[in-house]
């Protein structure tokens, strides 16, 4: 029976990822498979590409392109001068950044915490709570009601209305709480018999063992807190408080001009071209993705999220 | 702090609810008891819960407004109360939230046909592909659209098919024939979709690898002996090992089939105008929150609430009577 397939596939020992009873296709469907798969990079690749180098474009080269450009002449670092002069930009960053790291430390900690609780088995009031946990996931207030709420806790116009309001995600408790639960009963017993509370538990033997879904976890909450962009439209009217995803809508997408006033430059010189600047903007909104994306990938293949998935 | 006292009681109670035998009155503890026992988790659960409960049950009792006049400076409690008047429009059948509700349903069909499968395909291929590291460099690459803002995806279509993107500035140059893609609202859903398969297609695909990998292998070696062809069992063994997860993924969309990307709409509407772009969630927001038309909004956004939630309770019950094992089980 196996002589019969190896025979059929010659080369099924090379290829260690090759299913046994999966046959090799033949060359013309494997060289067209390599051709979809190098188009599907290239959508995916090559907008970034013509963004960054539009942002470091030479301006004449942008005013000649039309606006656009895909391989820059040489690299000049004026969008970036310009939008980091401490301006509008300047600001929105700081905000964006503020927010990310301060929520992001509140959400892993809150969802930590409660999802150790809710793992331990026979907590008083533990089922209500999850409960109340699941619903959650099953449907949402609605904007109106809490734009409402928020209101009446007297958060609009602050940069709480941006973190409160989404800090803890319903679904990110039920993956952590199934992870706290797998980890070996006999382990914490061990260690409540040499006298640890439920406090030295949970820090030197629940977290240090869940490394990797608190990693997960907490990058995913950095992302979302990153791209908010409908908290910021909805609670903060003021310009000063808005992140940089209302930055780029503002003067990217609906294409407002940016004025030297709000770049904040003082001098009479000519600034950037708005599309280097425009690109500059984006390339800075997409910049700290692309620096946690590597540490993000690593869990991927992991399993973490999809074994939480199904439950 | 409670720890010196805590321990021994829990070790009996917390080994699931049996009774232990040889300490009886620890089974029997009252409540007072146990919430001091449990003082410390209490404890540990509080913020979360406090978060929860403040900006996702709270917030629910909001939708009083929608049986109100509501007017913001006279808040909830001064509002005047008006019955069902407020789903008047819902009931007549509104022109505009007709139009609401049909663009949303038709952007539901269009992206179930073309962005919903798509995933599938692509997780196919991904997974005939013979070297492991050439399969783990395309996911890398394809997924990272899914981390990018939708501010972020809707400026880049738009520098890359917008009137002075580059797509036109090419076509220009070479003196042909522009593509009205980006603000033409006869373009407007199959942007929509294709914009949603550009960032999330990759991404999608991590939940149906997981599957494939999860195949009995000597299926394949079975039917290979059986004769089978490539084809022959991707339809015979691959489709069916898929089954379960496209179910499932199915029916979460269909529950969700009034939502549909309101970030996404919402930052193109301006430039293609309601007519084609209004949604059930952005008639919410644009009549609400900036029209000032509190109470209506407020209803259509609980009715679609309501509706939504009975969506998937349904879906999922179809999907229990397919034999299949659906969101939840009983």
């Amino acid at each position: 029976m196996s002589t019969l397939t190896t025979t059929r596939n010659p080369r099924r020992s090379k290829g260690p990822r090759l299913r046994d009873g999966q046959q090799i296709p033949n060359p013309a469907v494997r060289g067209l498979k390599g051709i979809v798969l190098i188009v599907l990079c290239a959508v995916v690749i090559l907008p970034f590409i013509g963004i960054v180098s539009t942002s470091l474009a030479p301006q004449d080269q942008i005013t000649d392109a039309g606006g656009f450009v895909l391989v820059p002449d040489g690299i000049s670092w004026e969008a970036y001068r310009s939008v980091l002069n401490g301006g509008v930009v300047t600001q929105a960053l700081i905000v964006s950044l503020g927010i990310t790291a301060v929520g992001t430390a509140l959400s892993l900690a809150t969802t930590a915490m409660l999802a150790y609780a809710l793992s331990r088995p026979a907590l008083t009031g533990g089922r209500t709570m999850l409960i109340l946990i699941l619903g959650a996931l099953l449907f949402s207030p609605g904007i109106i009601p809490t734009y409402l709420a928020v209101r009446q806790f007297q958060l609009i116009d602050t940069l709480a209305a941006l973190v409160l309001p989404t800090a803890i995600s319903a679904f990110n408790v039920v993956v952590m709480r199934s992870f706290f639960a797998g980890i070996p009963g006999e382990l914490m017993d061990a260690a409540r018999i040499d006298g640890a509370g439920e406090w030295q538990v949970f820090r030197w033997i629940a977290l240090p063992l869940s490394k990797a879904v608190l990693a997960v976890i907490g990058l995913f909450y950095a992302v979302g807190y990153w791209n908010s962009f409908f908290s910021a439209l909805l609670y903060i009217n003021d310009v000063d408080k808005w992140p940089l995803q209302m930055v780029l809508r503002t003067y990217v997408v609906n294409g407002t001009a940016l004025n030297s006033n709000d770049l904040g430059v003082t001098t009479t010189e000519a600034l950037p071209a708005q599309p280097s600047i425009q690109m500059a903007i984006l390339v800075l909104s997409i910049l700290p993705i692309v620096i946690v994306y590597p540490f993000l990938q690593r869990h991927f293949s992991k399993g973490v999220l999809t074994g939480a998935v199904k439950g | 702090m409670s720890s010196s006292t805590a321990p021994p009681s829990r070790e009996l109670t917390g080994a699931g609810g049996e009774k232990p035998l040889e300490l009886r009155t620890a089974a029997k503890t009252t409540l007072r008891q146990r919430l001091r026992r449990d003082k410390v988790l209490l404890w540990f659960a509080a913020p979360g819960m406090l978060l929860l409960i403040g900006f996702h049950y709270y917030p629910l009792l909001g939708n009083v407004i929608a049986f109100q006049d509501f007017l913001p400076w006279l808040g909830v409690r001064g509002s005047e109360w008006v019955g069902f008047a407020n789903f008047d429009i819902i009931v007549n059948g509104d022109s505009a939230f007709l139009t609401a509700l049909v663009n949303t349903l038709q952007i539901t069909l269009v992206q179930v046909v073309f962005a919903f499968p798509a995933p599938i395909v692509l997780a196919l291929l991904l997974n005939s592909l013979l070297s492991e590291r050439l399969k783990r460099l395309v996911q890398n690459v394809l997924y990272l659209p899914h981390f990018l803002s939708w501010v972020v995806v809707v400026a880049v279509f738009q520098q890359f098919l917008g009137g002075g993107g580059m797509l036109n500035n090419m076509l220009r140059s070479n003196g042909w024939e522009t593509l009205n893609i980006v603000g033409n609202p006869d373009a407007f859903i199959a942007l929509l979709t294709s914009q949603v398969i550009w960032k999330d297609t990759g991404w999608a695909t991590i939940l149906f690898l997981a599957a494939l990998a999860q195949i009995d292998h000597t299926l394949y070696e079975a039917s290979s002996v059986d004769g089978a062809g490539r084809w022959r069992q991707m339809w015979h063994v691959t489709l069916p090992g898929l089954k379960g997860i496209i179910i499932l993924l199915l029916i979460l969309r269909l529950g969700d089939s009034l939502t549909v990307g309101f970030e996404q709409i919402l930052l193109q509407q301006q430039a293609v105008g309601t007519e084609a772009s209004e949604v059930l969630d952005t008639y919410v927001y644009n009549n609400g929150m900036a029209g000032g038309d509190w109470g209506t909004a407020a209803a259509v956004g609980l009715v679609k609430g309501i509706v939504g939630v009975i969506l998937v309770l349904a879906a999922n019950k179809a999907a229990h009577l397919a034999g299949e094992q659906g969101v939840y089980q009983k």
